[in-house]
């Protein structure tokens, strides 16, 4: 089947089969490999990616289900520069494989781009749903706080 | 004046991170080859069986498929996978053969590969393949393991392996004499490294040039590579194992599984690249499993708390076969039982038994995450029914600075011996106390507070690291001044590009923006041994120094012959060369690449070690188990970068965690995996354990070494359940629960409550 979309800010088209998932288009059909498959059951979040702004794992939707929609990846959310997000899980050692990071990040982003007060306690709770077998989450969490001040100020929409 | 670079000790953020945080990282399923077909695996969903019939006729004429392969279509005699880690010949009957070949031994062993077009035709083609298994009785437990109702292995006769023992001293009399004596009986649950980037390969054979390269490797490339290539029947020059990023190790990942045969043999055949990636679910039945032992240990004690000896049987259950390290966990059980105490008399035993469940292998902390459950636990049922101050047992017992280097006890039938470097044990110990506030914490034990009972557990654990035989590293002064560094270390996500780097810049005395780090491809270095056992920090950190040495000497040789003057009149200040009243630049010193190569050989191990604090809060209502407050102290020697340690420690900590409270590979009688999802499999997440510290110090760099340096980053898991095991029993001691299995889930702390409950009504 022939899909359009928007990724990452420009209108894309794929053939994709029926059964194929977003997750598998991005990267087999649109090589954007940032975007990362751990579990393809949805509970592991390293396949999170934006659709219309709302983090969702692209694991469990299909490609066609997006159609006419705005996707947004890891690939759309990096520059030249790292971006606050970026910058403060560098900062506080929040990735070590970096399997997982994309997944995180984008969770990340969406939470503070619509909240970004969120405590501790509601970046933690929000990230409960990401896996990471690296860290111990502990310093990823203190990067997403870290980087609430850039989202506070309104300098870092997407 | 000489410039000194100081790199080593330095909060460096990480190189890599440039990359995987952007999304421009490339793990092995971002590779792609044109014109690759894609494999998928056929595995046995029954535990134990004869292979009566494989037909797979039908799935050959779905479109898109090219090739099916099955134990039959290898030839006479089916590749089986050597053991790595003490391979010896009593260990053969148990090796993996790459395709179940006649029998099915557990749920998730590789039966046929299949190539197709796509992955999901792959798929769409196993439906395909009749496979007709005549079930056997399935050995899942050690209770079936003695009745042998069926063995796994016919030709050997028996469910045991091989029986490791560790002894010193003279433990029989050891017994005879002591005050005091406690056997007990502990069990760990089966549960694995489970790291977040499933496995996976992308192969390609040059038929025109003979030779094979394979994208995907980890850990061992040389060992693998060494092993692929006699399996194949090609030199292994033919031969290219490529490490792209690798999305986690923890022990289990590059070990040589089946697939890392199957998927090189297929694209040989089909003369086009094959790429495989596992899913989770194969994923949880593949993979090496690990820690699943269950013993029967006595301690001996003088009555002024005095550790005499140890002694007792452990079983450990490796599963289906002899996995290339499946003897390390079984094998540390033993041997490290003992700790950072001192035992003059051991004698224990630990048998590997064969079962119908997936094979076992070395997870984080192998045998020493169960020792320390098992010893820890002991010292604390001791203390309270000696009466004695747990704190003051452990100080007592614990090896002094003034003993070192202290043996550990001999092993057989393979014997390494081992003796602890250096450390002040008790000083750790003691620090491990202040930094947490025990004594202030202390007013809390026993006290119900908002419906929880709140405890304090500690622990004392040793870490083993830098395996030899040794690392080799080659150095490339570029002739634009750059320095390329190759290393025989792989990485794993422990951030090895940076910490080779500070090690490169100091030695070189050389901006770390101009080094450039390659590691973990066969292609970097003739010989290379990998990541493991905590060492690629020690050794391919220690063969680099070496390695800068020898650069350092070839660039004052190349100086020299150019101005006419001797090495040993030229100063190499940092990117400036000096020799009789001349300046140079490095970056035109020479026309050509300088290169060197070095080994640094090691025969001792370093030996790191720490303390570890708990308060945990315990729900009798439910059985729940909140951690409060976790500490950890630990003396690494010296510290390369203490931002990527520091998460290190704090991330092993967390998968202690989940081994201590959530991890669980649960199969049923039939020996089918029950937990093969992550809905089902618990891994710790964000929510869960956000207090959690560690303490890195720098006390006693290690003494065998040029970098002063210890293996770390596995510490942290080490006593994580013996810490947790104590902080549970502290908290409901008033009903003397003793926990003695892992993992501590909510129905087991609440059946353990209810148990000790009836007893005190006097209803059991």
């Amino acid at each position: 089947m022939r899909i359009q979309f928007e990724l990452n800010g420009e209108a894309v088209v794929a053939d994709v089969e029926s059964r194929a998932t977003l997750a598998d288009c991005l990267r087999d059909n649109l090589r954007r490999t940032g975007t990362h498959v751990g579990c393809e059951h949805g509970v592991c979040g390293a396949c999170t990616v934006l659709v219309n702004g709302d983090a969702i794992r692209s694991c469990l939707v299909l490609a066609v289900q997006v159609e006419g929609d705005k996707v947004v990846t890891i690939e759309g959310l990096s520059g030249d520069e790292l971006s606050p997000l970026q910058a403060a899980f560098r900062k506080h050692h929040a990735l070590q494989c970096g399997f997982c990071t994309p997944g995180f990040i984008a969770t990340a982003h969406a939470l503070l781009t619509n909240e970004p007060n969120a405590d501790a306690e509601r970046v933690r709770d929000v990230l409960s749903g990401n896996l990471c077998r690296c860290t111990g989450y502990i310093p990823i969490v203190e990067a997403v706080l870290d980087a609430r001040v850039h989202y506070a100020s309104g300098e870092n929409k997407s | 004046m000489k410039m000194s670079n100081s790199y080593i000790g330095r909060p460096m953020e990480r190189i890599e991170d440039l990359r995987m945080v952007r999304g421009r990282g490339t793990y092995v399923a971002d590779v792609n080859r044109s014109g690759q077909l894609y494999a998928v695996i056929l595995r046995s969903s029954v535990a134990h069986g004869l292979i009566r019939s494989i037909t797979f006729s039908r799935a050959l004429e779905l479109p898109g498929v090219k090739l099916v392969l099955t134990a039959k279509d290898l030839g006479a005699a089916v590749p089986r996978i050597p053991v790595r880690l003490q391979p010896l010949p009593e260990l053969k009957p148990f090796h993996q053969p790459v395709l179940a070949d006649g029998k099915v031994r557990y749920v998730g062993e590789p039966v046929a590969i299949v190539i197709a077009e796509s992955a999901a035709i792959a798929e769409d083609a196993l439906e395909y393949i009749d496979l007709d298994i005549e079930r056997l009785p399935a050995i899942t437990n050690r209770e079936q393991v003695e009745a042998a109702p069926s063995v796994l292995f016919e030709d050997h006769g028996s469910n045991k392996a091989i029986t490791w023992k560790a002894f010193l001293g003279d433990a029989d009399a050891a017994f005879k004499v002591a005050d005091y004596t406690r056997r007990e009986r502990f069990q760990i649950q089966r549960h694995t490294a489970m790291f977040m980037e499933p496995r996976g390969f992308v192969a390609e054979w040059d038929a025109d040039a003979s030779n094979l390269t394979v994208w995907g490797a980890a850990k061992l490339a040389w060992n693998n590579r060494r092993v692929l290539a006699a399996a194949l029947g090609v030199s292994e020059d033919a031969v290219n194992l490529i490490e792209v990023d690798v999305g986690g190790g923890f022990g289990s990942r590059g070990e040589f599984y089946p697939e890392d045969y199957l998927i090189p043999a297929a694209a040989r055949i089909v003369r086009r690249p094959v790429k495989w990636t596992e899913d989770r679910r194969e994923h949880m039945m593949s993979s090496n499993h690990a820690r699943e032992i269950e013993c029967d240990v006595e301690i001996a004690v003088g009555k002024d708390g005095r550790f005499l000896g140890l002694r007792g049987q452990i079983w450990a259950d490796i599963g289906a076969y002899l996995r290339t390290n499946g003897s390390m966990g079984p094998r540390n059980v033993a041997q490290f039982l003992c700790g950072p105490y001192c035992f003059d008399n051991i004698d224990l035993k630990c048998s590997m038994l064969t079962t119908n469940k997936t094979p076992s292998g070395s997870y984080r902390g192998p045998g020493r995450f169960e020792a320390d459950f098992i010893r820890e636990r002991l010292i604390d049922i001791v203390a309270k029914e000696l009466d004695i101050d747990r704190l003051d047992i452990r100080r007592r017992n614990l090896v002094a600075d003034s003993q070192m280097p202290y043996r550990l006890p001999f092993i057989t039938p393979s014997d390494s011996s081992n003796e602890l470097d250096s450390g002040d044990y008790r000083a750790v110990f003691d620090r491990c106390l202040r930094e947490f506030n025990w004594e202030e914490k202390s007013k809390l034990r026993g006290s119900l507070i908002d419906g929880y009972y709140h405890g304090l557990g500690i622990g004392c654990f040793i870490e083993g690291g830098a395996a030899g035989p040794k690392e080799n590293a080659r150095l490339v002064l570029e002739v634009d001044g750059s320095l390329s560094v190759y290393v025989g270390s792989s990485a794993i996500g422990q951030g090895l590009e940076t910490v080779m780097a500070q090690i490169a810049a100091d030695a070189t005395e050389l901006p770390i923006e101009k080094i450039t780090v390659s590691h973990g491809s066969t292609s970097d270095v003739k010989d290379g041994y990998g990541s493991y056992h905590s060492r690629s920090t020690v050794m391919g950190g220690s063969s680099i120094l070496l390695a800068a040495e020898k650069l350092k000497d070839v660039i004052r040789a190349t100086a020299a012959e150019r101005f006419n003057c001797s090495p040993a009149e030229v100063t190499i200040d940092g990117e400036e060369i000096r020799c009789a009243g001349n300046r140079l630049p490095l970056s035109t010193l020479s026309a050509e690449p300088l290169e060197v190569e070095a080994s640094f050989y090691n025969t001792k191990h370093t030996w790191s070690y720490g303390t570890q604090a708990a308060h945990v809060a315990v729900d009798p209502g439910t059985g729940e188990v909140k951690v409060i407050d976790y500490l950890s102290v630990e003396d690494v020697g010296r510290i390369i970068n203490p931002l990527t340690l520091h998460g290190q420690a704090i991330g092993s900590i967390v998968q202690g965690l989940g081994g201590a409270l959530l991890e669980h590979l649960v199969y049923d009688a039939e020996g089918q995996l029950l937990t093969g999802s992550f809905a089902d499999y618990l891994l710790p997440t964000a929510s869960d354990f956000p207090n959690i510290h560690s303490i890195t110090l720098e006390l006693k760099p290690c003494p065998n070494n040029p970098l002063g340096a210890k293996g770390a980053g596995e510490g942290g898991v080490i006593p994580v359940g013996g810490v947790i095991g104590n902080a549970v029993a502290d908290a409901l001691s008033h009903l003397n629960v003793q926990p003695l299995e892992l993992p501590l889930s909510p129905p087991r702390v609440w059946e353990l409550i209810e148990r000790a409950r009836q007893q005190e009504a006097g209803l059991s």
